[in-house]
């Protein structure tokens, strides 16, 4: 067992060594290595942060035809530290009559639903927090503290407006929560295990090659979850100026924005680690740890473009239209493809490989086509009623 | 006393004065922040005794949904958040003797249990709670009847409220 083959166990020996070389006691020893292990993955996840910050504006920048920061550093690399240091030095505004606690706990408790996630992401075989045997489960109820923060900033802002967005930002978070769920029972009945290790062990297919159809909606709730576009009305900007986030400055704003950038390379991570492989690649994760971080980041930022594409792409849609785009046609669909999945899971379990991936593939397209084909004659018929009397109308003007 | 005890302890004492706090202060959306804070305290109960799928769920339902709900529903019902009324009636000792007499009640009857002073086995290892959860709900011999049942009823509320609030054109 060498440095390179199970590098955070070493380094927590050697600390534990030197802790009670001091006279320490074990347990105490043991807890500030812990400790010492968060401190460090979190240090790690807001230097990356401050790097995404980065290629989120280079990359809006091209989809925008422009070239994005490109005066401080090479590539514009030292623009991100000019935003912090611009966000520190601002003025740190509280507006009147706002509930100040409440005020000041929402950006923490933001920051925090994201981090907290990383708790469950193994970055390598031997690297991981914690394996929990409901890790998929944990990603909802992380979910939901950034559901309560959302709230509780718009609230304690004492502005109509941000009260406003996070109504509109929380219905979109609640909404969408459900077919996120149902979508990650479907990696959970391929792996017989809601722990994210155990499903990352049992991708020897990816699964993204079983049910792309889950691939599909998971992205899709992901966004939504974001509040990303299309999914961005919390934040319209012509109606509401910026949403739930309107009545905060300086590094308070900051850590919304740096955590909605983080939960989004976050969300990328969770795609590539329920329907990629994960850390896996080829085998290539054996050769070294390191190598395996290399992987998962890579694919994290892989999901991250996608996410970035998705925005820069698409734009915003209504409420109504969200509603009725998630409770009609994205929950159901899900749901049956949860219900299919199972059955086929069950009905091929003694199958070949060959025949289990086919049947599963051939399963999913079937559920896409027949939901697209509904889909398609409902809104045939919606156009209709809603185009109809206007040429009556355009008829009768002449 | 160990590591687990001080934590429970420290876990247990929050959770109280949150709940204490939920029906003592007089915003009611600070009302609902402190339950929220009670709810995730029990969780964190959940998660020391092992039970990690309760305390997620717990989280999920409690805090994501109802929690969230409550707090809507307050924003949406009321212009003014804060109550200006008394916070007790004239029944105030009535209801303290009954809380009083149920917990000394309780306490006395968990204190005659054979199992109130033993130490919990420990949890062999390979043990799959959420395993045995799924096998329990679902297995003919476990709980599957009384699970569908209140599948079943959860079912009926829904179609319910959604009758009531439909809009008949």
């Amino acid at each position: 067992m060498n440095f390179w083959n199970d590098p955070l166990k070493v380094a927590a020996d050697w600390l534990t060594g030197i802790f009670t070389g001091w006279g320490m006691n074990t347990v105490v020893a043991n807890v500030l290595v812990a400790f010492l292990g968060i401190l460090m993955l979190i240090t790690i996840l807001m230097v990356i942060d401050i790097f995404l910050v980065w290629i989120e504006r280079k990359v809006v920048a091209r989809f925008q035809d422009r070239i994005g920061p490109n005066r401080l550093g090479p590539f514009g690399l030292i623009q991100p530290f000019a935003d912090i240091i611009k966000l520190m030095i601002k003025e740190d505004t509280t507006p009147d009559h706002a509930d100040k606690f409440v005020y000041n706990i929402a950006p923490m408790l933001s920051m925090m639903s994201v981090l907290i996630l990383w708790a469950v992401v193994p970055l390598a075989p031997v690297m991981l927090g914690v394996d929990l045997n409901i890790g998929a489960l944990f990603i909802i109820a992380a979910g939901s503290i950034g559901t309560l923060s959302i709230i509780m900033a718009g609230w304690s802002s004492n502005n109509k407006f941000s009260v406003i967005g996070a109504f509109r930002q929380v219905a979109v978070m609640v909404s969408f929560e459900v077919p996120m769920l149902a979508v990650l029972l479907i990696p959970t009945i391929f792996a017989g295990s809601m722990g994210i290790n155990a499903i990352i062990q049992s991708q020897n297919i990816w699964f993204v090659w079983l049910s792309p159809l889950a691939a599909v909606i998971f992205m899709i709730a992901a966004i939504a979850e974001l509040g990303r576009a299309p999914f961005d009305l919390a934040e319209g900007e012509s109606e509401l100026v910026s949403g739930y986030n309107i009545e905060y400055s300086g590094m308070k704003f900051g850590m919304f924005y740096a955590g909605e950038l983080l939960h989004a390379f976050t969300f990328g991570g969770f795609w590539s680690i329920m329907f990629f492989g994960g850390y896996r690649f080829f085998g290539l994760e054996l050769v070294s740890p390191f190598l395996a971080i290399a992987i998962i980041l890579f694919k994290a930022m892989v999901g991250y473009w996608i996410i970035m594409w998705v925005k820069y792409t698409v734009m915003r849609i209504r409420i109504d239209q969200m509603l009725a785009f998630n409770w009609k046609f994205l929950t159901p669909v899900a749901f049956v493809l949860v219900m299919v999945t199972a059955l086929m899971n069950t009905l091929l379990r003694g199958a070949p490989s060959w025949l289990f991936i086919t049947g599963m593939l051939l399963s999913n397209v079937i559920v896409a086509w027949v939901s697209l084909e509904i889909v398609r004659s409902v809104s045939r018929k919606e156009r209709e009623r809603v185009e109809g009397p206007k040429q009556v109308v355009a008829e009768a003007h002449h | 006393m160990t590591g687990e005890q001080i934590f429970f302890l420290i876990v247990g004492i929050v959770t109280l004065i949150s709940g204490l706090m939920v029906v003592t202060v007089r915003n009611l959306i600070h009302a609902a922040l402190w339950l929220v804070a009670t709810l995730f305290g029990v969780a964190m109960i959940y998660a020391i005794l092992n039970a990690g799928f309760l305390a997620v769920v717990q989280v999920v339902v409690y805090i994501g949904a109802i929690a969230i709900l409550f707090i809507f529903a307050v924003m949406l019902t009321r212009r003014q958040a804060a109550e200006t009324g008394a916070s007790v009636n004239s029944n105030w000792w009535l209801g303290a003797i009954a809380a009083v007499a149920t917990f000394a009640g309780l306490f006395f009857l968990l204190k005659s249990w054979s199992g109130f002073s033993k130490t919990a086995a420990a949890i062999p290892s390979g043990f799959d709670a959420v395993n045995q959860l799924g096998d329990a709900l679902t297995s003919a011999n476990g709980y599957v009847l009384p699970f569908e049942v209140a599948s079943v009823l959860l079912l009926a509320a829904l179609v319910g409220a959604v009758y009531l609030a439909f809009n008949k054109k």
